[in-house]
């Protein structure tokens, strides 16, 4: 239990002008674990996320980050191309809209294959093949490895952004409302996918979602945030059976139940 | 006997807090102290409501607990953990090396089928896809689980066919402390037959168990050491 984090946060503060996004958070995430990060609209909860993954300058506090090569690096030290190449293999980044982390213009296979290309893949016989393989994996038929994603409904989209994130192997993965803009059948086949590969790749992940059952569903802990500051952190069943701040149990009080 | 304790509460008190009707303070339990042995059958006793769930739920950490201790080992060599006392990420470990849970109701997971919800915990322990499918086929099999319904999601099964998905997924795995809230409530009598036999093998095998029954004739049968939780309620004056 003492191994070093893969991702650790010290601090974290963002503020808009007078406005504060997120405020003073710290914590950690270690390989393979899935972390939720919870609250209402306004909370701050994308905010920190967008920090975290080095997407929104933070106005204090730092990001440690242990590299493939096993050194922890301080992120803020990255050079640009470090920091992009981190970004294009070891991390994935899930965007609520599939149509931000796609190009909406470019086949399915080219999706894909575009972030084998920029890591230095130049073989199209092998890129087409993983691609193949991956479309596969997230449940797309091969068959569409030629349409483009404007073809696509918005579940496949959101899968085919998945592939792209995934192919190349990358660690730790940050999702933004995964399940958001889904019909219930559609989020249900999503969840299922993504608990079956973060589960086969000891994935980490970040996970930031406003619905509850999907935290209970995917992740092992969850931080609970309103206005911009943690209220409540722990164990997800912990946080959600017996929670114990007011908000956290008014969130928690507030699901419907079918 | 000592030396072979598995688990031990020490002095462990819960309550609620309701801050949605104005932090109504509702106590569950207190000063809550007991050992469950290897090998050992220990019941929680006691009438509805008086907090046996909870205490199960608490060793679990799926409830948090203000006071006292919740010592648990792996084996009779290691050492004891306070699972009241670690962070979530060891509660995590623990559940996987040192705690099994029979919880009262499934929680279905969607488009998973009845035979990998079974399977999963024993995947988790490091036990291969194939190997735990087969495990978990056995299982469902021996609780007489019709065989067209171990490739769908349980979501929609029955009662009792849910209950018994959920008794073959805290079984299939050999922690060496299981907990059972109500393992045959809504079985009949062959299949609860079926699981008295199954925990009776469990204590042959040198686990530790801790359940709850209401029904006199699995209590008879399993005869265990009665813990009558009444009197750690904390609910007297409430109630």
């Amino acid at each position: 239990m003492s191994e070093a984090p893969l991702l650790n946060a010290t601090a974290i503060t963002k503020t808009y002008g007078s406005q504060i996004g997120c405020e003073n958070i710290s914590l950690d995430i270690h390989e393979g674990e899935v972390l939720a990060i919870v609250g209402e609209s306004g909370s701050g909860k994308t905010t920190l996320l967008n920090c975290l993954a080095q997407r929104l300058p933070m106005t204090a506090g730092r990001v440690s980050y242990r590299m493939r090569d096993g050194t922890t690096r301080d992120l803020a030290g990255l050079t640009e191309a470090e920091r992009r190449f981190l970004m294009r293999t070891d991390w994935g980044f899930v965007h609520q809209n599939p149509a931000d982390g796609l190009r909406i213009r470019v086949s399915a296979g080219a999706n894909i294959g575009e972030r084998l290309m920029a890591i230095g893949d130049r073989h199209y016989g092998q890129i087409r093949e993983t691609a193949h393989d991956w479309l596969s994996r997230v449940e797309i038929p091969g068959v569409r490895i030629d349409d483009r994603p404007t073809a696509f409904s918005g579940g496949m989209r959101q899968r085919l952004q998945i592939a792209r994130n995934l192919v190349t192997n990358p660690r730790l993965v940050f999702m933004d409302e995964p399940t958001g803009g889904l019909d219930v059948s559609v989020q249900a086949r999503l969840l299922d996918l993504l608990r079956g590969l973060v589960d086969q790749l000891a994935l980490a992940a970040i996970v930031v979602t406003h619905d509850l059952a999907v935290a209970r569903l995917l992740s092992h802990r969850m931080i609970v945030m309103k206005g911009g500051r943690v209220i409540e952190t722990g164990l997800t069943d912990r946080v959600l059976d017996d929670p114990r701040h007011p908000y956290t149990q008014l969130l928690v009080a507030s699901i419907l139940e079918v | 006997m000592s030396e072979r304790i598995l688990l031990r509460l020490d002095n462990v008190s819960k309550s609620f807090t309701n801050h949605l009707r104005g932090a109504v303070h509702l106590p569950v339990v207190d000063k809550v102290g007991f050992d469950v042995a290897a090998g050992e059958i220990v019941i929680l006793g006691g009438p509805s409501g008086v907090g046996k769930s909870s205490i199960l739920r608490m060793i679990y950490g799926n409830y948090g607990i203000e006071f006292g201790k919740i010592l648990m080992r792996s084996s009779l060599d290691s050492q004891f953990v306070d699972l009241a006392a670690v962070s979530p990420r060891e509660v995590i470990a623990l559940r996987r090396s040192t705690i099994g849970y029979v919880s009262q109701f499934l929680r279905a997971i969607p488009r998973v089928s009845a035979i990998d919800v079974v399977a999963q915990p024993l995947r988790e322990r490091g036990t291969n896809a194939d190997e735990a499918r087969d495990l978990a086929r056995a299982l469902l099999t021996r609780l007489n689980l019709p065989k067209a319904l171990f490739e769908l999601p349980p979501a929609t099964f029955s009662g009792g066919e849910k209950q018994r998905v959920n008794i073959a997924r805290g079984f299939a795995t050999s922690h060496p402390i299981l907990l059972l809230d109500e393992p045959t409530a809504s079985l009949d009598a062959e299949n609860r037959a079926v699981v008295c036999a199954m925990i009776e093998e469990k204590r042959e095998n040198g686990t530790a168990i801790l359940g709850i029954f209401h029904d006199e004739e699995v209590r008879d049968r399993l005869g265990g050491r009665i813990v009558d939780v009444s009197t750690f309620s904390a609910r007297k004056a409430a109630a």
